[in-house]
């Protein structure tokens, strides 16, 4: 038998057939929906008069809409009130598991599905969301869908897609202290562009990705998407099963051996082939920070900002085009530069390693005066195991607020917004014109534990600078 | 219902400018608070048309000289980014029946081909040229053939690509897959069966 990959074969065991276009019809064995893109979805099935066709694979959220500073019904913003219900009603009607804001598991998508066992190697899942890319990090191929495929999925459980390329990613070495799994991912998509990956699937690699934790598997797999690759993965080994095993949606008893051996076969074989092979040096990594408005726009904190002359004659117009939005002058140096807001959550760094690594780093030390920090747990159970630990007393004592679980200020839909011009240091994932809710509102991502050196400093700092690494 | 044959487009064109034109921008999320896609249309690129104020600002979708354009004309990695359907949504409920760019994020390309809006990659130097020939003559009526890949406008042509299977489903009028997906039922559940988990 000759040798495969990951990819390859989670594909080939949930091939359905070959649409007459030549796509494939994939079966997708876990769904993932959510306030935003669903509504539209069940009003065509409505439409249609169809069922959906297994509830059992689909499971719900809220996270985009919901409010972190409010918790009571109904919520000031009727129209995110109403979808809301909206998407209770479409459980109940359906049969579809439905983790509500009143179940203490309701959370971001991207962390409630790893945390209830629900992601699990070998599977295909997908969602309406873009960051669905995360749960690749359990070796799982997951993507990001639009809302007519939400609806193909409910109605059939499968899509027509057509295969990826695979890239290999290797990143080798050992990162310095105070380098973390955004820095890598940062670093990938600077290196790549942020196309350099249309097409492909993304599996991840070497001795760095080998000793990452899973939540750092999840944050690296979770900003595939911003480098054009729609689904980012890790082969699983012993620390995927260690992360699932005792999980509510993971298997049990006798069913556990038999389901860690078929995850173990879908890891690619070894000397199996890639499309392309993408070699990096863990030691050129630094704590990276993005200073314009797409994410492969980033420069390490010991840099500077380039100036539209010395790049590319391609990229001088995006150059400017950034410059010019960010309010920034090509040639400053990345550090120093005063910000207004600092945001620590999101599907990316919301998790309960991000919190615990910030918490250890900030005791004793306060948010500069005038910066508005804020820190939005992923979900309701990071929220209580954070809280278990002391971290939300560490975070508040240190001048941050603590929210509720949602997607917040990554993209704005619920109350959580920049003001006119403000620039904030974000722990998110996305730093497009608008990303945070106003306008001309600027963002400039980067690790969490760069974010709170930037609250405490109230300008771009070098963490490691700052807390004792 | 049988879908239409996507065979042409034909229309005026419009140029919006720019490279990595992506989803936030083409539709900011604080609009996608609604559970239809309905309203969509209106909020297209609101936040590069209108001011703080809603004023409206200088842009080539609020210049009455484009405003029955049907065509847009973009840069390269036309829509990253988010994966909402309510970008390629509002653009077609704005009245939009084809993209035309360097080349598209892989997920908005998918959404755009399931509602039968074309997506049409085309080189840079015809890009330009093409452009200049819009901004020249803002009623020039471009001619998109999908069987020749070839767009024609006032004696010139200019080639085009895309993707074999989804130009397929358009010509075909198979663009939206439900009714294959649900074809296959039997075949469905026979893979579901085999699969460790449910």
């Amino acid at each position: 038998m000759s040798s495969k990959n990951l990819f390859q074969k989670v594909w080939e065991a949930h091939t359905v057939g070959t649409l007459s276009n030549e796509q494939t019809q994939l079966f997708v064995g876990r769904h993932l929906i959510h306030e935003v893109t669903s509504p539209q979805a069940f009003g065509m099935l409505r439409e249609k008069n169809l069922s959906v066709r297994y509830p059992e694979r689909t499971f719900a959220t809220v996270d985009h809409i919901v409010p972190t500073n409010e918790s009571s019904e109904p919520y000031s913003d009727s129209l995110a009130d109403a979808m809301i219900k909206e998407l209770r009603k479409n459980c109940d009607e359906t049969g579809i598991t439905f983790f509500d804001v009143g179940s203490g598991m309701q959370g971001i998508v991207h962390v409630v599905g790893p945390e209830q066992g629900l992601t699990q190697p070998g599977m295909t899942i997908a969602c309406g969301d873009s960051h669905t890319s995360t749960h690749g990090a359990f070796g799982a191929i997951a993507f990001g869908v639009g809302t007519s495929q939400v609806r193909d999925l409910l109605a059939t459980q499968t899509m027509a897609l057509n295969p990826l390329k695979v890239r290999r990613i290797e990143v080798n070495g050992k990162l310095e202290p105070g380098v973390y799994a955004k820095d890598v991912i940062l670093h990938i998509i600077r290196k790549l562009g942020v196309n350099g990956g249309t097409g492909f699937a993304y599996e991840y690699g070497g001795t760095v990705f080998d000793g990452f934790s899973m939540e750092e598997r999840m944050t690296a797999c979770n900003m595939s998407i911003e480098g054009g690759a729609r689904v980012g993965y890790v082969n699983p080994d012993e620390k995927t099963f260690d992360y699932l095993k005792g999980r509510p949606y993971a298997p049990e008893d006798k069913d556990w051996d038999s389901s860690v051996q078929v995850w173990r076969d879908f890891a690619s074989d070894e000397g199996c082939s890639y499309d392309d092979v993408v070699s990096i040096d863990a030691g050129e990594i630094s704590p990276t920070v993005t200073w314009g408005i797409n994410p492969a726009q980033a420069v390490s904190i010991d840099e500077s900002i380039p100036s539209v002359s010395e790049v590319n004659p391609s990229d001088q117009e995006s150059v400017r085009e950034a410059l010019e939005y960010m309010q920034l002058e090509g040639g400053t140096p990345i550090k120093g530069i005063p910000i207004d807001v600092a945001f620590i959550g999101s599907c990316t760094n919301g998790r309960l390693s991000d919190l615990e690594e910030v918490a250890s780093r900030i005791h004793g030390k306060k948010v500069k005066e005038g910066v508005k920090a804020i820190v939005v747990p992923g979900s309701q159970i990071v929220s209580k195991l954070a809280q278990q630990r002391g971290l939300d007393k560490v975070f508040i004592e240190a001048g941050f607020e603590w929210r509720n679980a949602g997607c917040s200020m990554c993209l704005a839909m619920n109350p959580d917004k920049l003001i006119g011009d403000q620039l904030c240091a974000s722990s998110s994932n996305r730093n497009f014109k608008g990303r945070q809710g106003s306008p001309t509102g600027r963002t400039m991502l980067m690790s969490p534990t760069m974010v709170a050196a930037a609250a405490i400093c109230g300008v771009v700092t070098d963490s490691r600078q700052i807390f004792n690494s | 219902m049988a879908l239409a044959k996507i065979t042409e487009v034909t229309g005026k064109g419009i140029c919006v400018l720019g490279d990595d034109i992506d989803t936030d921008r083409i539709i900011p999320a604080r609009f996608m608070k609604c559970v239809t896609f309905d309203g969509l249309g209106e909020y297209l690129f609101h936040d590069v048309r209108f001011d703080e104020d809603g004023k409206p600002k200088v842009h080539s979708l609020n210049d009455p000289a484009y405003q029955n354009a049907s065509i847009i004309i973009s840069g390269a990695n036309f829509g990253c980014g988010s994966s909402r359907e309510h970008a390629p949504q509002s653009i077609y409920r704005a009245g939009f029946r084809a993209i035309i760019a360097g080349n598209f994020a892989e997920i908005f390309f998918g959404n755009s081909i399931n509602l039968g809006m074309p997506c049409l990659s085309m080189n840079e130097a015809n890009r330009k040229k093409l452009s200049d020939l819009v901004i020249g003559n803002p009623d020039a009526v471009l001619k998109i053939d999908l069987i020749e890949c070839k767009l024609r406008s006032e004696n010139l042509v200019f080639p085009f690509t895309l993707n074999e299977g989804a130009r397929d489903s358009l010509i075909r009028g198979m663009w939206d897959p439900l009714d294959e997906l649900i074809e296959a039922n039997s075949e469905i559940e026979r893979v579901s069966r085999t699969l460790n988990y449910t």
